[in-house]
């Protein structure tokens, strides 16, 4: 995989139909930042070129703004009740749609107890362009698995996307060595919100100090980060 | 135009106001970090309170006065709130948060007369010079209006506006190159100082951050200079505010107004100086670019006591094997090291540290045990052997040459790396080095029981590296 390491910094409108056609493959996928007009791949974001196999193509670079991919986790902040539907923020451009029937068990009688103000974690059922995004809180199978309304005792922090996909990929070790320091709940959606909670308020504080610190942190000296901060916290 | 905020945010944030703690670990009355850049083109600057940044660009053009005020020029301040700097502002049309950020920047720079604009004034009725500072929020990250009356007065102070002569009716402007451009006069610096309340007022905190903004009661905002003189004051949202709560903030005020004037004339000296002496300036040169952007933190000088009374002079006589244990000989030998005056940690015997009164050990571990897991590690730690005794002086030494940050070959050590506590928002708490210390004292310990335990010289050194192996394992 020589070509995922090498780099190049893209500005938005520039041409990448050499670059992609020069992997060899006849078939390959374009990701975040990268669009096809009129034959050309065409940069729409500016940042780093990556790909993966020669055949995935996609532009890493910082953001907050969240856009919506299908079948996503997210956390949402529940804004609205409207009728059967909640509207809920993600993030997103437009506000996602939640129906109150995507709850595991719920039925016309039985709503579930969803206030304004609460967290949702919740897949992403339908997320274009155009259209409002829809999300879920059961699988295809009825079930919550892990989906749904979160408690108000922890606290939810913003970061931006890169770190909630560094958390999340297999190799990042920071959480397993968070965990054995503090017992802590964590819940990270893919739109740059990460839910936590803690035995106390100075836990949840270090905990929230040490995850925004890994952002830049390589996975290597995450043990000795997380310990200095854990060191200095204790007497916080 | 506020970010959405939940439930769970709110409670924690105000749990966390009400333990009288922070989220970045500053005390209620501290400010974040401020950074002042300055571009290669006058006038130009950009300011980083914390995470919040704004960027200033100060100009001026030769416009038609007033008919009411022929003789004076005009200033005008406009921030621009894009939603480059958050999500919540909306592009185009202006929020009532920009207009009232807006309306307090005028009041506090152009409404408290800061700059002269009588001087500004070319012909009388004809030509005046109309200055224009132009504010972009970067980043958002709470007290952007703070943020960005230091903006605003540090460009207007970088600015130079084209020389202008009058002959006749001719009035000529000078090119740059031509002439040199003159500052404008500025009679004193307003700066802004918002406080933040919460719960009808009981806890007050300064320089709050965009969480704390959201769940706040209500905020007030001093605008003073360093003469102590009140140019604005201004209280917003849903609360009542008693009076010495107003003379409180306006002390506290007081203080942080002379210290971020400070902060500006040094940055602006410092910039004059550059440019004078021809060395690099702007904002390319003033990005640090080998920077560690987190968890990074200054090395900070921790005092050591030493007291000399110990009769253990003998042992200490075999610890010429490594260079930084000699230097530990000395230091220990003649007492009178520069040191010593500013120290914590006694030494009363070789090998034995305490900390403040001192506690019963309870880390000694069965003589066997410790025996046991001295032996395999010898083989890998070569570069740690020496006489028992002087392990805890070197301990102490290497503590105290890691704080003054000297480079010797242990510097790689983990105990050193605890001495550089991370990142600088736990910087500002209250005592973490005790709990670095903490560490050191359960090492010290063990050093001593080492030598007990075990009988010749040459055990003794083996078992060293293995005892503070062990012990780096205990306390973690």
């Amino acid at each position: 995989m020589a070509a995922s390491t090498e780099c190049t910094t893209v500005l938005p409108g520039d041409i990448l139909t050499d670059r992609v056609n020069r992997s060899g493959s006849k078939k390959y996928k374009l990701g975040p930042g990268l669009t096809v007009q009129s034959e050309d791949v065409v940069a729409c974001k500016c940042g780093v070129l990556k790909s993966k196999e020669n055949s995935t193509f996609w532009i890493d670079n910082h953001q907050k703004r969240y856009i919506p991919a299908k079948g996503e986790n997210v956390i949402g902040i529940v804004t609205l009740r409207a009728g059967d539907i909640f509207r809920v923020d993600i993030g997103s451009n437009l506000p996602a749609s939640l129906s109150y029937l995507s709850f595991e068990g719920a039925t016309k009688r039985n709503r579930p107890n969803v206030q304004i103000g609460d967290l949702v974690y919740a897949k992403l059922l339908v997320a274009n362009r155009d259209m409002d995004p829809e999300l879920v809180c059961i699988d295809s199978s009825g079930q919550s698995n892990g989906l749904g309304v979160l408690s108000t005792e922890g606290f939810m922090f913003r970061c931006s996307l890169h770190l909630c996909r560094k958390l999340l990929s297999p190799e990042c070790s920071l959480l397993r060595v968070l965990g054995k320091k503090i017992p802590l709940e964590v819940t990270i959606g893919m739109n740059g919100r990460i839910w936590l909670r803690c035995r106390s308020v100075s836990e949840t504080i270090g905990a929230m100090n040490t995850i925004l610190a890994a952002e830049y942190t390589s996975d290597e000296n995450i043990p000795s980060m997380v310990e200095k901060i854990m060191s200095a916290m204790a007497g916080y | 135009m506020k970010d959405i905020i939940s439930t769970a945010e709110k409670q924690f944030l105000l749990s966390v106001i009400s333990n009288g703690k922070r989220l970045d670990g500053r005390d209620t009355y501290d400010y974040r970090k401020i950074r002042i850049t300055f571009g290669t083109e006058k006038g130009c600057c950009e300011v980083q309170l914390g995470n919040t940044r704004v960027l200033a660009q100060t100009s001026c053009e030769v416009v038609k006065p007033s008919a009411s005020r022929p003789s004076e020029g005009s200033l005008q301040i406009n921030l621009e709130l894009s939603p480059m700097a958050s999500p919540s502002f909306e592009p185009g049309r202006m929020s009532s948060y920009g207009v009232e950020l807006n309306r307090l920047l005028e009041r506090s720079v152009r409404e408290s007369k800061a700059v002269d604009t009588e001087s500004l004034c070319i012909v009388v009725g004809e030509k005046v010079w109309q200055v224009r500072v132009d504010l972009h929020a970067l980043n958002f990250d709470g007290n952007l209006l703070d943020c960005s009356s230091i903006a605003a007065i540090a460009s207007l102070h970088h600015f130079r506006r084209p020389e202008v002569t009058v002959s006749g009716e001719e009035v000529t402007v000078h090119s740059l190159e031509d002439r040199e451009p003159v500052a404008l006069s500025i009679h004193h610096m307003p700066i802004c100082i918002t406080f933040a309340f919460f719960q009808e007022g009981k806890y007050l905190l300064v320089d709050p951050t965009g969480g704390e903004e959201t769940v706040m009661d209500g905020c007030m905002v001093v605008c003073m200079n360093v003469h102590r003189e009140l140019c604005t004051v201004q209280m917003t949202g849903s609360m009542l505010l008693l009076k010495d709560q107003l003379s409180r903030c306006c002390q506290i005020a007081v203080v942080k107004v002379s210290e971020i004037t400070d902060v500006i004339t040094t940055a602006l000296e410092n910039d004059a100086k550059a440019r004078k002496e021809g060395k690099k300036f702007g904002f390319a040169e003033s990005k640090v670019t080998s920077r560690i952007t987190s968890s990074n933190i200054e090395k900070q000088t921790v005092p050591i006591k030493q007291h000399s009374e110990g009769d253990g002079d003998d042992s200490w006589d075999e610890m010429e094997e490594d260079q930084e244990e000699e230097e530990a000989g000395k230091m220990k030998r003649n007492g009178s090291n520069e040191m010593e005056s500013n120290n914590m940690v006694n030494i009363d015997r070789p090998g034995v540290g305490t900390i403040g009164e001192g506690l019963q050990n309870t880390w000694v571990l069965p003589e066997e045990e410790s025996e046991d897991e001295e032996k395999p590690s010898t083989v890998e730690t070569g570069a740690t052997k020496a006489a028992v005794p002087n392990h805890a002086a070197s301990e102490m030494q290497r503590k105290h040459s890691a704080r003054k940050g000297v480079k010797d070959e242990d510097s790689g050590s983990e105990e050193e790396e605890t001495m550089i506590v991370s990142s600088e928002t736990i910087q500002e708490s209250k005592k973490p080095e005790p709990i670095v210390q903490q560490g050191e004292v359960l090492d010290l310990s063990l050093a001593l029981k080492n030598p007990s335990s075990t009988g010749p010289a040459g055990q003794r050194k083996k078992g060293k590296g293995a005892g503070r192996k062990k012990q780096k394992m205990g306390p973690k």
